[in-house]
């Protein structure tokens, strides 16, 4: 998120699409009640059910899953059209003004660049303009016929009203009535904020849906508003901090990247992360990137990493490709893994095409499980009858599964979707001889290092060196990994203005990232993280809930990444002068002599408001950009595309380019490319949910609730249902290319057919819950059904829309 | 406000209570009191938590039966909303009232467990013959594929053959100390559950 939860009801109109919060979200959810009532808030939602969310909806639109770019692109033209936008703020805080080179273009649904064979673009073209001067060039008359404002005004005027109503099934009327809803916050003293979920996330298109959704949110100037934003309300408790922390293939803590192989030495990997301003008297914030990396590598090699060595450089894997669950998945399935380990994770259950991970897992010499419950993946070599048909005495791996604590029984940090980091306490002993993550990876670590000291082996040198400072080695506590994590000064450090004072003793807990330094002497885990554990203490165990302003900002409950900001971009609330643009819900403001307020300021506190710096100090123009220039795969500029399972077999918006159908810049195996149905075979459109009653895998195990919804079932609409013969209750296959579920058929009136280009399509509603371990019901994994191709971006497979077929069992 | 202990509190509101009634009755602390049965939360211990499962991260508080004694293995036996949290003011969903049964579930994991291959059924090993031939494994694995230097000789040190999934609920410090020991050992098929 952006904003926080609480912040919701500071929100004049709420987007709840892509999501469902009152079901999956419910306690974040009072606080679009608490806007209603006392603010008067109008909530929409657009869903292709009729949810709980929506069922106390001011307005609510249905959508065909997978076409969210065209309706929020039809918004984007309204917008433009109707000139309803944030005049002041998009000029001074967006890139409209930026002329693009002259070689960029978009045609038959393509940009430039475009190699079909290798599905992937040159993105050279998808750039800016520079002058001599280095900077980019601008059109502050936003006349230019390449600059930013008329490329897009050109780009979105195809996602016409009508459009809409043929692609996505969205009445005109209703579609109307959300645009004018939205376009209502365009005056600076009314602001939209948006939630969002794994509805938009999991498409092949997904990281381009957000875009296009954080597009609108910046041409009304919602973007670092109080009650404004755009905000992904995570699944899962700590994958916030788990992302934070940089737990993927490519990543390193706080944002920072993975070399690349072709980056063989450090200054070269440096240089391309360390961002260069592109307009005058801008912050570009990651020109502190060398900072950051080396507080980090000293942080895991300490003494090992010195100057002489490039810190350790050659200690870091480098990568050739992506290796995210996918791909990993498919080398699993080639044979070319040889062990795995789960850490808290049901990839059997979670990840796409059950039946390839099953094959995958499988092929693996050793499969290792920690979890404090029994799992589906734990347990993939037994053959539960129809749901999971294997003969274990077929399977080879070696399995081990480890039982650990669960969150009552730890001390530690977790980051929720607002990104607080809240510390939490032990309340019981684990039960039997279960331990911490902490303790068996500590231990796993150890006996591994203590092979390499007596036997050598491959590149011992990073296991033997790293830093491993823990009082007891085989158990570091939570407070010392999060002291770590924080950072703090090697050395007594100087104040760079006058040597002779020391602004933080050698040994003493750093306060935040701007005393990090690049020479060695500061050590911190995660940048971002810094400050949470300062020189008082840990910031992450407050509990002070008092809200001085009375706008939601608890500056002392827990802390807040980064710096206990609480709302990024928060300098975008003020104007040219300094003042907040909504003068009744005050953020931040310029004081004369220092920017001050209800938030920590996201910006350099002393820099006048009218200096030209802009409020988006990450990126190197210090604005936001509408045009992505090479940052997204698949271009600057969002465009629909059909999900891989398309129930059309073309893009309604390229209907002559088959290049175009589907992302055309996606990553897709071969075999699962094969593994995609036909409308032909498979007629009806699929969607993945959760339920209020369930989390995940996890409450099937958990006796209140698989008493509440004990049983399986799928969603399908009275129309389809009265189609097909097939009454309340009754027991249904629905089958994809991929596999089949049987479970109970919930006929409802919440899902209604759509006319999609003069046809008509039903969905069904596949909720995610059942597996074959667990206390509730037996039932089928619902990923037996899921194709497996992700987003062109970060790989997030497309669970929210496929083909089925659904008949009687 | 770690471990706020319960019992000590109604101790001491208790002795005071008494003690103030029966002044004004005029009645003197030795005369014989009944001892009525105690509150079974006076015994408890309150702690405070974060919801497990979805990322509101509503505030909770534990009641656990069992004051910290050495002797004493405390058991949770309440869970409820924290009325002091900004975000669910004591509210839960019907996921975070049921907590309490994630942790008694029946299903919990409570020995290492090891599968052979080919076989159907767990066998319960000891943690250290679990660790010592997980780490055995891994070492073997990884010294057979390790690669140092690509064919065109550029230096990768990249750990390909054996991939790991972090959590999605664990702690912080959890996923800082896992992701530190796996970039030590060189691996790149790593991720978490944020996509799924």
């Amino acid at each position: 998120m952006t904003n926080h939860w609480v912040d919701i009801k500071n929100a004049d109109i709420i987007l709840i699409m892509g999501g469902n919060a009152a079901e999956a979200h419910p306690c974040g959810f009072k606080w679009v009640t608490e806007a209603k009532a006392h603010r008067g808030a109008k909530l929409i939602v657009v869903d292709p059910r009729f949810t709980r969310s929506a069922s106390v909806a001011d307005v609510y639109a249905p959508i065909r899953t997978g076409t969210d770019i065209v309706f929020l692109g039809g918004v984007i033209r309204y917008l433009l059209e109707k000139d309803q936008i944030q005049h002041e703020y998009v000029r001074n805080y967006t890139d409209l003004s930026f002329i693009v080179r002259e070689d960029f273009s978009f045609e038959n649904g393509l940009f430039s660049g475009y190699d079909a064979e290798k599905r992937r673009y040159d993105k050279s073209s998808w750039d800016y303009e520079r002058g001599e001067d280095g900077y980019v060039k601008t059109d502050p008359t936003l006349q230019h016929p390449r600059c930013v404002y008329q490329l897009m005004k050109q780009h979105y005027a195809r996602y016409t009203p009508e459009t809409v109503e043929r692609v996505c099934g969205t009445p005109q009327a209703k579609f109307l009535q959300i645009c004018e809803m939205l376009a209502s916050t365009a005056p600076a003293n009314r602001v939209a904020t948006i939630l969002y979920a794994l509805g938009w996330a999991q498409h092949s298109i997904g990281a381009q849906i957000i875009r296009t959704a954080a597009m609108m949110q910046l041409l009304l100037g919602n973007i670092g508003m109080p009650g404004g934003g755009i905000n992904a309300l995570r699944g899962h408790s700590n994958i916030q901090g788990l992302t934070d922390l940089g737990l993927m293939s490519n990543l390193l803590p706080g944002y920072l990247t993975l070399p690349n192989e072709a980056e063989q030495d450090l200054p070269q990997y440096l240089a391309a992360r360390t961002l260069k301003p592109l307009r005058p008297n801008q912050m570009s914030y990651w020109q502190n990137y060398p900072k950051f990396f080396v507080s980090l590598m000293k942080a895991w090699w300490g003494k090992a990493a010195t100057a002489e060595n490039n810190w350790a450089y050659d200690y870091l894997p480098k990568l050739d490709k992506l290796y995210d669950l996918l791909q990993v998945v498919e080398l699993m399935a080639q044979g070319k893994m040889n062990g795995y380990i789960c850490q808290g994770f049901n990839p059997l259950a979670a990840a796409p095409n059950k039946a390839k991970v099953l094959e995958g897992l499988a092929k693996l010499k050793y499969l290792v499980v920690m979890d404090p419950l029994a799992t589906e993946t734990s347990e993939f070599w037994r053959n539960a009858g129809e749901s999971n048909p294997v003969d274990p005495s077929q399977i080879q791996t070696e399995v081990f599964r480890l039982p650990t604590t669960c969150f009552a029984e730890e001390d530690g940090s977790l980051v929720n979707s607002g990104r607080w980091l809240q510390w939490h306490w032990k309340g019981a002993e684990p039960p039997g001889e279960a331990r911490s993550d902490i303790e068996i990876m500590a231990e796993l670590f150890l006996r591994i290092r203590e092979r390499y000291r007596r036997e050598g082996g491959a590149f011992p040198a990073p296991i033997l060196d790293l830093w491993w400072p823990y009082a007891n080695e085989a158990n570091p506590t939570p407070e010392e990994l999060a002291k770590e994590y924080s950072g703090k000064a090697l050395v007594d450090l100087p104040d760079p203005k006058d040597p002779a004072r020391i602004v933080r003793r050698a040994g003493e807990q750093l306060a935040g990232f701007a005393e990090l330094r690049d020479d060695g002497s500061t050590a911190c885990g995660c940048w971002i993280f810094s400050g949470s554990w300062g020189p008082t203490g840990n910031l992450m165990a407050r509990r002070d809930n008092s809200d001085p302003t009375g706008i939601g900002q608890t500056l002392g409950w827990s802390w807040a990444w980064p710096a206990n900001r609480r709302i990024l971009y928060n300098r975008a609330s003020a104007d040219l002068q300094g003042r907040p643009f909504d003068p009744q819900r005050k953020l931040i403001y310029w004081n004369g002599k220092a920017w001050a307020g209800a938030d920590v300021p996201d910006f350099k506190v002393d820099e006048p408001p009218d200096s030209g710096m802009g409020p988006f100090i990450m990126n190197p123009e210090g604005v936001a950009r509408f045009f992505a220039r090479a940052g997204m795969t698949e271009g600057p500029f969002p465009e629909h595309y059909e999900p891989f399972e398309t129930p059309l077999g073309y893009n309604p918006l390229h209907p002559k380019t088959p290049a175009a159908t589907s992302n055309p810049a996606a990553r897709v195996f071969a075999r699962d490319l094969a593994d995609m149905g036909k409308v032909e075979e498979f007629p009806h459109v699929a969607t993945t949910y959760r339920l209020t009653e369930h989390f995940h895998f996890w409450t099937k195990n958990v006796r209140l609730n698989a008493i509440v919804q004990p049983e399986q079932f799928v969603e399908i609409g009275e129309a389809l249902a009265k189609e097909l013969g097939i009454a309340n209750g009754e027991r249904v296959k629905v089958s994809s290319k991929r596999g089949y579920i049987k479970a109970v058929a919930l006929v409802t009136k919440r899902i209604r057919p759509l006319t999609i280009e003069g046809r008509t399509v039903h969905h069904v509603g596949i909720p995610i819950h059942w597996g074959f371990v667990g206390i509730a019901k037996p039932g089928f994994l619902a990923n037996t059904l899921t194709p497996s191709v992700g987003d062109g971006n970060i790989q997030t497979p497309e669970f929210k829309s496929f083909l089925v077929k659904v008949e009687k069992a | 406000m770690n471990g706020m202990n319960r019992r000590q509190f109604f101790k001491v509101t208790a002795a005071m209570l008494s003690g103030s009634s029966m002044a004004a009755l005029g009645l003197a602390p030795e005369a014989a009191l009944a001892e009525v049965r105690q509150y079974k939360l006076a015994r408890m211990t309150e702690t405070r938590n974060t919801c497990p499962y979805c990322s509101v991260g509503c505030g909770i508080l534990m009641y656990g039966l069992g004051d910290g004694a050495k002797n004493v293995k405390t058991t949770i036996v309440h869970i409820e909303g924290d009325a002091d949290h900004p975000v669910n003011r004591g509210t839960l969903c019907p996921k975070g009232a049921s907590l309490i049964d994630f942790i008694h579930s029946p299903n919990r994991l409570k020995q290492p467990q090891y599968r052979a291959p080919g076989s159907d059924k767990w066998q319960t090993i000891s943690w250290d013959e679990a660790l010592d031939r997980i780490a055995a494994l891994m070492k073997a694995d990884r010294d057979a594929n390790f690669v140092e230097k690509t064919a065109e000789g550029k230096t990768v040190n990249r750990w390909l053959t054996t991939g790991m999934l972090a959590a999605s609920a664990s702690s912080n410090e959890t996923a800082y100390l896992t992701h530190k020991i796996v970039r030590s050992l060189g691996m790149l098929a790593f991720d978490n559950q944020a996509r799924v």
